[in-house]
């Protein structure tokens, strides 16, 4: 097999896809985070400001999301069609929530009624929620595996996916978002709505902690394949150790007022968290809870070395335009929000 | 046909049809801006800053929609057309994720800036970014059409395994991104998508005028978006006829049907309009004996291959239907041609504005254009049923497995009501911008005057 820099190509491509999923993650996940905490603000113009926080960054956020489904398409074609397909249902209703959430920020400020920007204030909140929830259920899906028989294909049934452990890991991808969308709109805010922000991460921040101590126990106790890995390499044990530790650095933080670092920490916390997940599946991308044989590997599942090599060159062309394009988009937008005739 | 397939069907149609409304005003809104800021940066005229400040506001709208209803078409390959997933990604993922990459990032960056960056960046740096968002929504278009494209006309690629285990690998990776089909109908959608935005233009100016309000300003965009249309409008005769030459070469059996041409082997004719009847195999209508033989042939009697000289199985079954929209397409670029010359004609006799009547065909000419560009696709896209990947792979074999009738009814019927109601309150508040109009900072801008630049006179 073909290799760049001693690592073979569909392990790039299984790098790179989870530096672009975790991108997302960090990115979108402060603005979904922020459209979940929406309606704990009163004031008009408290939401509008929230609202103008993420208002120049959200588009760009979510392309993460656009160019980590591109790239799995391109890199993993069978996992792209078999996950998508497998979950139907909750990706047709991610899919409306994600046209929701984009008019709702769109359309808000387009009209004067109270009962305008209300209704588009909770379809705001509601979409951001379960757009949050439906990535934490098929996340805790893939987690455990799905029933794939030995071909491959998929033998289950929809009601299957709501199982306890699948909606504790949405709860948790709910909460962790909650608390990160907090800590950058405190970064953005001044006076009132800081205030009230303070006490919203606050909160959050103990949910989130909750959630976190239920997954792993959880974990530890029902999907045993995820943590078989430090049996064999106990040395990566590290990196749950400081998973814990980075978790309450955000405690810390938020009790010191160090909100900045306190979001850095939660985005930190974000891509362990994928890290972790990675290291448990890899070299599979999609598990079989029913029948080994239905794994699907990395091998398996990637496109031809001729095309992961010219992607991978794509990719390093690329990836530091787009990095730069956002720093010189958060750069531009940097600073307390103030409203003006443009704003949402 | 099963309802898994027929069901997926309507709901790829649907959503991407919808999806369609939006970024071809986005595209040829997006040129008209560049256009529109430039003259400003250039003449420190008032009235192209005020005028970009108020199609920004409308291009913010659409793009917004855009982006939404976007999203949808990426997940639904994996969705509803997982198999064809797994065939084509290979060479149609790189393509999608070359698109996300080198397109939307750089749109949707700079957007903001666009959008809300008037008083945080200099008027260079903002105009910087009026042009990035407009390369990057015409890059987008790029590399969707090529992927297109590749469908249609494959080529660069060997294939590997068989029955269901079968895929497409890329070997030779220019070969698939200048397949024989991509640079004829990338430039024939892109004129497409200028002409939706220059026509958006000309509409809302000319009813500004018939109302005579912000008269200075309407005349000076119509300006713009007229020269944009006319050149555009001649532009897509010729790369249609390009797209019809290739169709001829790779796709006989959409030719064909285009025409409504069944004999084996026989001279063929054009019709201006007409009818088939494909159960009898009769089209009747109004053409030119051996047009088309002529067009193809340079002469009037040369055979073309008809329907009944290919594979029943292999033929597509609309004919009817890709008839009608090939020919809807034909007459509206012909119109959008003499309307938009004839306009210039009175333009340089200075009689354009005066003329009412012809600002009230502006008005609703906006229709034709969005109009041509949906039965374009339908005709290239039916034309070329049975298959998915031209020759390669059927639709009926692109499905995904795992997926129920029940769920694709499900998310069908969601969609719909989603989509209704989300083209009602696009219509609403497009309408309520374009009643608001532009916001102008002193009033004496509204005399006829002689500010306007000369060029553009
Ligand atoms: C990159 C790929 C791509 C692009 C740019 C388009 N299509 Fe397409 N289209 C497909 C890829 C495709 C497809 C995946 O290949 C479908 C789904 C099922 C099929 O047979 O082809 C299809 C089917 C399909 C059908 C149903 C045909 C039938 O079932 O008889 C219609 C009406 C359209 N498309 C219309 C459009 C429109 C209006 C487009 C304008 C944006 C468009 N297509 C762009
Ligand atoms: C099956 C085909 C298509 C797919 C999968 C697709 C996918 C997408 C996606 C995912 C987005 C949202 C990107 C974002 O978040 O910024 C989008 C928007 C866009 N698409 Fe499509 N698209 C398709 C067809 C087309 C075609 C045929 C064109 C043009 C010729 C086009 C042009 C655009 C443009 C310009 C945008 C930016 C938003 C806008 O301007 O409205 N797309 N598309
Ligand atoms: C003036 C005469 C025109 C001719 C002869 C013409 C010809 C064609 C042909 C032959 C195709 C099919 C290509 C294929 O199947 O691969 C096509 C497709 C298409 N046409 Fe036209 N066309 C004309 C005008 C227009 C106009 C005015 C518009 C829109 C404003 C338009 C928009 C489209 C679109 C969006 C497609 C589908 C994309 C593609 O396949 O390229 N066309 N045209």
């Amino acid at each position: 097999m073909d290799t760049v820099l001693g690592i073979d190509l569909p392990t790039w491509w299984f790098l790179l896809i989870g530096a672009l999923i975790s991108g997302y993650g960090i990115l979108d996940g402060f603005d979904l985070g922020a459209g979940a905490v929406h309606l704990f603000f009163r004031k008009e113009e408290s939401r509008r400001i929230a609202l103008n926080a993420i208002g120049p960054v959200w588009d760009g956020n979510e392309v993460w999301l656009v160019i980590g489904a591109g790239s799995l398409f391109a890199a993993f074609p069978f996992v792209y069609g078999t996950i998508l397909s497998v979950f139907y249902l909750p990706f047709m209703l991610f899919l409306v929530a994600i046209i929701f959430r984009a008019i709702s920020i769109e359309f808000r400020s387009k009209e004067e009624m109270k009962w305008w920007r209300k209704m588009w204030d909770v379809s705001f909140c509601l979409s951001s929620i379960t757009i949050s929830l439906l990535l934490g259920l098929i996340l805790g899906n893939l987690i455990q595996g799905i029933p794939l028989n030995a071909n491959h294909e998929f033998v289950g049934r929809l009601r299957d996916f709501f199982n306890p452990y699948a909606l504790l890991i949405a709860v948790t991808v709910l909460s962790l978002f909650m608390m990160h969308g907090a800590m950058y709109l405190i970064m953005k805010t001044e006076d009132r709505i800081f205030t009230r922000l303070t006490i919203i991460a606050n909160n959050t921040s103990k949910f989130f902690i909750l959630c976190f101590m239920a997954t792993s126990l959880a974990t530890l106790i029902y999907v045993p394949h995820m943590t078989a890995i430090f049996k064999d390499h106990p040395a990566l044990f590290v990196l749950p150790v400081a998973a814990v530790l980075i978790v309450l650095n955000i405690r810390r933080s938020i009790e010191k007022r160090q909100y900045q670092r306190g979001f850095v920490s939660s985005a930190v916390t974000t891509a362990l968290l994928l890290i972790l997940f990675a290291m448990g599946l890899y070299p599979n991308l999609v598990l079989s809870n029913i029948d080994p044989r239905g794994h699907i590997s990395i091998y398996q599942a990637a496109s031809s070395e001729g095309s992961l090599r010219t992607m991978l060159l794509i990719a390093f062309i690329g990836m530091p335009l787009v990095a730069t394009y956002t720093i010189f988009m958060f750069w531009t937008f940097r600073g307390k929000v103030k409203l003006e005739e443009h704003s949402y | 046909m099963d309802n898994v397939e027929l069901l997926s069907r309507i709901q790829f149609a649907f959503t991407i049809a919808f999806h369609y409304i939006y970024p071809p005003l986005s595209i040829g809104l997006g040129v008209c801006l560049v256009v529109m800021e430039g003259l400003y940066l250039k003449t420190k005229d008032k009235i192209y800053e005020e005028l970009t400040r108020f199609w920004v506001r409308i291009f913010a709208l659409i793009f917004g929609i855009g982006v939404a209803t976007g999203i949808v078409m990426e997940f639904e390959f994996g969705t509803n057309w997982a198999t064809y997933s797994r065939y084509v990604g290979d060479i149609f993922g790189s393509a999608l994720a070359a698109e996300g990459i080198f397109a939307f990032a750089l749109e949707s960056a700079f957007l903001g800036i666009l959008l809300f960056g008037w008083n945080k960046v200099s008027p260079r740096v903002h105009f910087l970014a009026t042009v990035l968002v407009a390369l990057g929504s015409i890059f987008s278009a790029l590399w969707i059409v090529v992927a297109n494209s590749w469908q249609q006309t494959p080529s660069g690629y060997r294939i590997e395994g068989t029955g269901m285990q079968a895929r497409a690998i890329v070997t030779d990776f220019w070969a698939m991104v200048f397949n024989p089909s991509s640079i004829e109908r990338y430039s024939h959608v892109l004129i497409g998508a200028l002409l939706a935005g220059s026509f958006l233009v000309l509409s809302v100016s000319a009813w500004y005028i018939l109302k005579k309000q912000y008269v200075v300003h309407s005349r000076a965009a119509f300006r713009i978006a007229l020269w944009v249309a006319a050149v555009s409008s001649l532009g897509q005769l010729f790369t249609g006829h390009q797209s019809a030459e290739v169709v001829t070469k790779y796709q006989p059996a959409k030719l064909a049907a285009m025409e409504g041409h069944f004999k084996k082997s026989a001279p063929a004719d054009m019709y201006l309009m007409g009818w088939v009847n494909a159960s009898e195999q009769k089209t009747m209508g109004l053409k030119i004996p051996g047009g088309l033989s002529f067009l193809v042939h340079q002469d009037f009697n040369a055979p073309i291959p008809g329907l009944n000289s290919i594979k029943a199985e292999n033929r597509p079954t609309a004919v009817n239907f890709v008839f009608q929209t090939y020919h809807l397409m034909v007459a509206i670029g012909m119109t959008l041609i003499a309307l938009t010359l004839f306009s210039l004609y009175l333009l340089y006799k200075k009689k354009l504005f005066e003329t009412r009547w012809l600002m009230s065909v502006f008005v609703f000419a906006v229709l034709l254009p969005q109009i041509a560009n949906q039965v374009g696709w339908y005709t290239a896209e039916v034309g070329r049923q049975p298959w998915v990947v031209y020759g390669l792979l059927r639709t009926s074999d692109a499905l995904s497995q795992a997926v129920k009738a029940e769920h694709v009814l499900a998310s069908l019927i969601l969609f719909t009501l989603v989509y209704v109601m989300l083209f009602a309150l696009f219509l609403y508040l497009l309408n309520k911008k374009i009643q608001h109009g532009p916001d102008v900072m002193d009033s004496d801008q509204e005399e006829p005057s002689s500010r306007m630049n000369p060029v553009l006179n």
